[in-house]
């Protein structure tokens, strides 16, 4: 009994001890905590053993190598990714974020490091590869909400039943289930699901035409509007990481393909 | 039994005569509140609300339907298995408790998971005995869902209001040689109706707001779409606007409910 | 059937830790929760009852607020709002730095919100019921309000207002399910990570659902063992019907 109410407080304690103060930082970033979403594996992903892990992890741990900064990472839910950003929940936002001209009224971007293309995929069954507008008239399509392939699906594909999830991998379940018809996304992140969980079920149907006043440039990371010197301290590791093959050794790691395309 | 034929044809005849206005009236009901919404949100100055208020509106549209099918049909099984717990054998009786327990003791947010991927996991059996159809849509895992659930509260209820009736009056009516099925629609039945009442009201309403968890499995009800809304506006007077809109149907719902119950109880002296 | 006993070890491969921990999260938060929504519904109770029309108009319309927004809408405006709102007035009376509000907070805030809105209306029909001769009766004997309240009127009142307050309990457990959403790793919150990763969502989902459960029941019987001690000093069947 005393045990158990010793555990309780403990976690009531420990949960209560993000409290607080940050210190000012305006002027020389010692500590930089980082957002991402630790659902969106090979990018980031929250594992069995409670653990962050993915591209996004390591690289954004070389990064801050670089900086010489201690870095935190928290992972936020996708809807209130942008939201938490501004409440100052966190520093910086790298969870595989394009950099779109809608969230950049919000947050500044850094560099890109990273612009790969956007695929649909299906179930194994699906003969054709058109995806146009009017094939996929009334077909069920699934995204991630709150992402630029929401608002892709909004702007190109309004006589289909588009589908939100909080999360790509309940958006891939759901394909698996036989929900969807179609599931867009980024390619590399299809692929992680087309090559393990999805083997069986689903393929590959078509790469989509990059809009740029949808997609943005590529995916970078994400600063408060205020916070210029951290802006600066970032884009100059990214910088630097591209230049020196720390980037490249990463993204062997975890890609088979250049997720740095021009 | 003339009377339930009569029951029965009228009940077919409404049915479609409602289904065949419904759309016209649904669409008329949004037209409306659209353009309420809109107003509002240029009356506020606020660009989000002018922009998805419309939008807001048809999401409340979808909480209302999936409220009123749901609890709807909750009270017939609800009512069921009130009888099952208070007149059933040992055995299903039991079952009827064990189930009023397990949909009272989880959090509907787990039973609607556990009910829409649950249900995708068992897919090749579903399709087997054509039951996938219906449960690949997520309007339907929602109703199905929040009928079994708010059927447990609303058996408590009816079971509640059932015993709540005097044994006395089941005495004289065995007494007077009345069969159960007589004594419980024209004796035990409206008294207990009248108790049952109020918590009926309340587990509406508890409906009402419960339903936004339908919006974490895709389906855009009032809370999914402020919730895409505020996800391209970053505006929390979205959320605002959420709560404003949910508050008047809670409030209507009381009220309305009050003025009901008030009404079927004026041969009650109040005290 | 191996696969699924992996699944549901205890380590780094299995889940079983993750959703332990999770429940720990759960149920400390609807214990952190339970006093501070309690003592504000019975502020607001007692401000429902009070002479002052201002007091008892603001009760109304929080308890009307509160009571009629969903809770998963009244738990993003708190998550959101307040810490944005928070931070806003932090820098605007020109202190340095950020102020924080970690989820565990602001999920604490909004559910002890509702839980006061809730049990308020449990704490004015149990006032109502201890009956005023009591505290007549107190202050005839020279205690003064405090005093009465503490001594005479509150034993009194929690064993009418027990029950209802334990109705008010089990609803939070419950309710604690929507914090998942605004990323706190509580139990829902694991059994969702563990669901799309296994993609084994009826296991895990169904292990959580009997999880809550246990949490229900072993709370029905606590509150019961509660009840039974507050009346310990009544006749039993005094009203017939209990």
């Amino acid at each position: 009994m005393t045990k158990t109410v010793g555990l309780i407080a403990a976690t009531v304690a420990a949960m209560l001890a993000g409290a607080g103060i940050a210190q000012a930082q305006q002027k020389e970033w010692k500590e930089v905590r980082i957002g991402t979403e630790g659902a969106y594996p090979p990018w980031n992903n929250l594992n069995s053993a409670g653990k962050l892990e993915g591209f996004e992890i390591d690289y954004g741990n070389a990064l801050c190598e670089k900086m010489k900064v201690k870095c935190t990472w928290v992972a936020q839910d996708w809807d209130g990714i942008i939201p938490a950003l501004l409440a100052g929940k966190y520093d910086v936002i790298m969870a595989g974020m394009n950099a779109t001209e809608e969230r950049a009224k919000r947050v500044s971007f850094t560099t890109t490091y990273s612009r790969t293309p956007i695929s649909m995929i299906g179930p194994k069954s699906q003969a054709s590869t058109d995806i146009s507008p009017a094939t996929l008239k009334g077909k069920a399509i699934g995204a991630q909400g709150s992402t630029i392939h929401a608002n892709f699906l909004e702007k190109y594909y309004k006589d289909a039943q588009i589908k939100l999830y909080p999360t790509q991998e309940e958006v891939n379940l759901d394909l698996k289930n036989g929900r969807l018809d179609y599931v867009i996304a980024d390619k590399l992140a299809l692929t992680d699901f087309i090559d393990g969980q999805g083997k069986d079920c689903c393929k590959f149907i078509a790469d989509v035409k990059r809009d740029p006043t949808i997609h943005g440039p590529g995916v970078a990371a994400a600063t408060r509007k205020d916070d210029t010197a951290l802006i600066a301290l970032f884009n100059k590791a990214i910088e630097e990481s591209i230049k020196d093959g720390t980037h490249k050794k990463i993204m062997d790691k975890y890609f088979k393909v250049n997720i740095l395309v021009d | 039994m003339n009377r339930t034929l009569a029951l029965v044809v009228g009940g077919v005849i409404a049915v479609t005569l409602a289904r065949l206005v419904w759309p016209d009236v649904t669409a008329l009901l949004h037209g409306v509140g659209c353009e309420a919404a809109q107003g509002f949100g240029r009356l506020v100055g606020n660009e989000a609300i002018t922009n998805y208020g419309c939008r807001m509106v048809g999401g409340l549209g979808i909480t209302l339907q999936l409220v009123a099918i749901s609890v709807g049909l909750g009270v017939v099984l609800g009512f069921f298995v009130a009888l099952v717990r208070l007149y059933g054998g040992p055995v299903s009786s039991r079952i009827a408790t064990g189930y009023t327990t397990f949909f009272r003791g989880t959090p509907l947010l787990c039973q609607l998971f556990l009910v829409y991927y649950g249900a995708g996991q068992f897919r090749p059996a579903l399709e087997a005995v054509g039951l996938w159809t219906y449960f690949r849509d997520a309007f339907f895992c929602a109703a199905f869902t929040f009928t079994i659930n708010t059927a447990a509260y609303q058996a408590e209820i009816f079971r509640g209001a059932i015993a709540s009736v005097h044994r006395g009056q089941w005495e004289a009516a065995k007494a007077l040689g009345l069969r159960f099925t007589t004594i419980m629609r024209t004796i035990v039945m409206p008294q207990a109706a009248l108790v049952a009442l109020r918590p009926l009201g309340n587990e509406l309403v508890i409906m009402v707001k419960s339903s936004a968890v339908a919006s974490l499995v895709t389906i855009f009800d009032l809370m999914g779409t402020t919730r895409l809304a505020f996800a391209r506006s970053f505006d929390l007077s979205v959320y605002l606007f959420a709560a404003l809109l949910y508050l008047c149907v809670v409030e209507v719902i009381r009220r309305v409910w009050g003025l009901a119950e008030r009404r079927l109880t004026r041969h009650l002296s109040h005290a | 059937m191996d696969k699924l006993l992996i699944m549901l070890s205890w380590g780094d491969r299995g889940w079983l830790d993750e959703l332990a921990a999770g429940a720990l999260v759960t149920i400390s938060l609807a214990l952190a929760t339970l006093p501070f929504g309690l003592a504000l519904g019975l502020l607001i109770a007692l401000a429902a009852r009070s002479k002052s029309p201002i007091l008892r108009g603001a009760a109304t319309v929080y308890a009307t607020v509160f009571r009629g927004v969903p809770e998963l809408l009244t738990l993003y405006i708190v998550y959101f709002g307040l810490q944005i709102g928070l931070q806003q007035a932090w820098k605007g009376l020109g202190f340095p730095g950020n102020i924080e509000m970690p989820a565990f907070v602001a999920g604490m805030f909004a559910l002890g919100l509702v839980l006061a809105a809730f049990s308020s209306e449990v704490w004015v029909g149990a006032l109502n019921a201890v009956p005023k001769g009591q505290s007549e009766g107190a202050f005839a004997l020279g205690l003064n309000r405090a005093l009465t309240f503490r001594l005479v009127v509150f034993p009194q009142l929690m064993r009418v207002a027990l029950p209802g307050l334990g109705n008010n309990w089990m609803v939070l457990l419950k309710e604690t399910s929507l914090i998942s959403v605004i990323a706190l790793p509580d139990l829902m919150f694991w059994t969702g990570r563990a669901n799309v990763v296994t993609k084994e969502p009826f296991l895990f989902f169904g292990v959580a659902c009997l999880i809550y459960l246990a949490f229900s029941l072993v709370s029905a019987s606590g509150i019961a063992a509660l009840e039974r001690r507050a009346n310990r000093g009544y006749a039993p069947g005094g009203g017939g019907q209990r």
